[in-house]
């Protein structure tokens, strides 16, 4: 029995899956505190399914990148279930899960998490078994569609906050870009347990979120130290 | 016969990932803390999101390393409490969520514990508490005064209307470019003078038990600067002594004067500031005379750690105050009774 866990970003997924079947899944987009629903919502979904904690067999949680809250409430969950109940616990990349929307598409897929001032979480995946085309990282948006464009090929765009971008990669990709429709927009924690099965099971005390951005602080202090050895 | 009662503590309020098991609410089994001091001094101070990542890295290892050392299963524990407030919102959160998972695996109960109710109580593992009780709690993020009449029972007689004591340390050390944390720096300079700058003392007004620090702190600011002006050089041990001489007569006459009103039968003091050598002495001294039991906790009780959340949290959980999954991190909660 696999429970999967995605609060990287606002949405919320959640799902219990046993013998390659989905018991029970749940996607909420209501933009609700994570640390108020998390456990609440998991706490149903087992309950729902008759499930006991004793019962799980592995964790499946989602690494980020993302809110840096959100996804550490997630992996602080999914770090403090696998190890008390003594169980493995796989982490996949946040946007891997999103682009796992687009499985199947006739080219790229690009999920897209804003991170406000014209830069986004994002990363390009092959459509077909989402291999890994170019990284997830923070970008300046703009630069990094100039970057999708010089593969001339179909782009399929997903994620939540997709409309943000929508204009800016119209202009940058014209034909070339394609939008997830709006169900193929939020994370699925069954999609996230499916890859999962492609993922060596981590070490769980120093399985840490990926940010994919250091902090503001440090990002400050290396300009100072910068100007000091200038 | 009772059972013995042991209870997981949890606490990542600020700046240390602490895990520990107490039993009975008064004996410490096992009491881990990773410390992200070193992190934090390249800043000169608790960077809230650095202090997230290292909780979130920390977590799992320092419950485990309290578990190990209290050689106890889960499945042994009575009830798991975590900090549930006040404190920074993302360090907060790891804790919270930590805990919750940790309940929900092993069917504990789960306690909510307020971070200072838990710096009150890390005295009762180093002595019975005797009521009516006054406890001076005094930290980088808090200074009050509070009453108790019996367990669970606070009234915050008073507090400071600006900085912390702490803080204002910490604001002083910098001018005088000690490093961070500045507290126990100036402490020691302190000690090391013989002579002392006059600096004001802050009463507030006839009868009040609130504190203020931001005025004493200006002071020191603009002497430095004074000095600066006249290209003196200003001598630092006898600035720290006399901050120091400021902050010490003020909250000693204050903890006084409220430990007579109220005839407390003890007078505790708790929190980082009070691992202070010349606060602990002055207190001690004066309650010495005075004739009122007076009790500090050793130095890794009076600094933030899970011992004194499971100590707070034992008794919580005895009064049948435990929390749901729906708990959260509450960054400004206020000291609410138990009762």
């Amino acid at each position: 029995m696999i429970l999967g866990i995605d609060t990287s970003n606002s949405p919320l997924a959640i799902a219990l899956v046993k013998d390659a079947t989905v018991l029970i899944e749940e996607t909420q987009n209501l933009k609700i505190n994570h640390s108020l629903t998390a456990m609440p919502a998991v706490e149903e979904l087992m309950k729902k399914a008759k499930i006991a904690p004793g019962d799980l067999t592995q964790i499946v949680v989602a690494e980020g990148p993302g809110s840096y809250t959100g996804v550490r409430i997630g992996l602080t969950i999914a770090k403090t279930l696998a190890w008390s109940l003594k169980i493995p616990l796989v982490s996949v990349s946040s946007l891997k899960v999103l682009a796992a929307n687009g499985q199947g598409f006739d080219g790229l897929v690009c999920p897209v998490m804003d991170a406000r001032r014209g830069t986004a979480f994002t990363a390009l995946y092959e459509g077909e078994h989402l291999e890994t085309v170019i990284p997830d990282q923070h970008s300046d948006f703009k630069a990094f569609l100039e970057q999708v464009r010089t593969y001339g090929r179909p782009v399929l765009f997903t994620g939540v906050d997709l409309e943000i971008h929508r204009s800016l990669i119209e202009e940058m990709l014209g034909e070339l870009a394609h939008f997830a429709q709006f169900q193929n927009r939020l994370p699925r924690a069954s999609h996230l347990i499916a890859l999962a099965a492609n993922e060596e099971a981590k070490e769980v005390h120093h399985t840490v979120p990926e940010y994919r951005r250091i902090t503001e602080a440090e990002a400050n202090l290396s300009k100072t130290n910068e100007g000091k050895s200038q | 016969m009772n059972e013995d009662i042991y209870v997981l503590g949890i606490e990542t309020s600020c700046d240390e990932t602490a895990a520990s098991v107490v039993k009975n609410g008064t004996e410490i089994v096992s009491n881990v803390v990773a410390s992200q001091i070193e992190s934090h001094k390249r800043f000169g101070g608790v960077v809230p999101e650095i202090a997230s990542r290292h909780h979130v890295e920390q977590i799992t290892i320092v419950i485990e390393e309290a578990l190990q050392q209290a050689d106890l299963a889960p499945a042994e524990l009575s009830a798991v409490a975590v900090t549930e407030g006040p404190g920074l919102v993302g360090a907060l959160l790891v804790g919270v969520n930590a805990a919750k998972a940790f309940a929900f695996a092993h069917s504990l109960p789960l306690v909510g514990v307020h971070h200072i109710a838990g710096h009150i109580y890390a005295n009762r593992l180093e002595q019975e508490m005797e009521f009516p009780l006054l406890s001076l709690v005094i930290s980088g993020g808090h200074t009050e005064l509070i009453l108790m009449k019996e367990h669970g029972d606070f009234t915050v007689i008073g507090e400071t209307r600006d900085d912390a004591a702490g803080e204002a340390y910490d604001k002083v050390a910098r001018t005088l470019n000690l490093p961070y944390p500045g507290g126990p720096h100036i402490d020691r300079l302190a000690h090391e003078s013989t002579e002392a700058v006059d600096f004001p003392r802050v009463w507030l007004e006839e009868g009040s038990y609130d504190f203020s620090f931001s005025g004493l702190k200006s002071s020191v600011l603009n002497y430095m600067h004074n000095m600066k002006q006249r290209g003196e050089a200003p001598v630092p041990e006898a600035v720290a002594a006399g901050f120091q001489n400021s902050v010490v007569e003020v909250v000693t006459a204050k903890t006084l004067r409220a430990a007579r009103e109220f005839g407390v039968k003890q007078v505790i003091a708790a929190g980082g500031v009070a691992a202070n050598k010349g606060l602990r002495t002055s207190l001690a001294e004066t309650f010495e005379e005075e004739k009122i039991p007076f009790f500090i906790p050793p130095l890794p009780l009076c600094t933030d750690n899970a011992a004194m959340i499971a100590a707070a949290g034992t008794v919580m959980y005895e009064k049948g105050l435990t929390g749901d999954m729906t708990m959260n991190g509450r960054p400004g909660m206020p000291l609410s009774s138990w009762i």
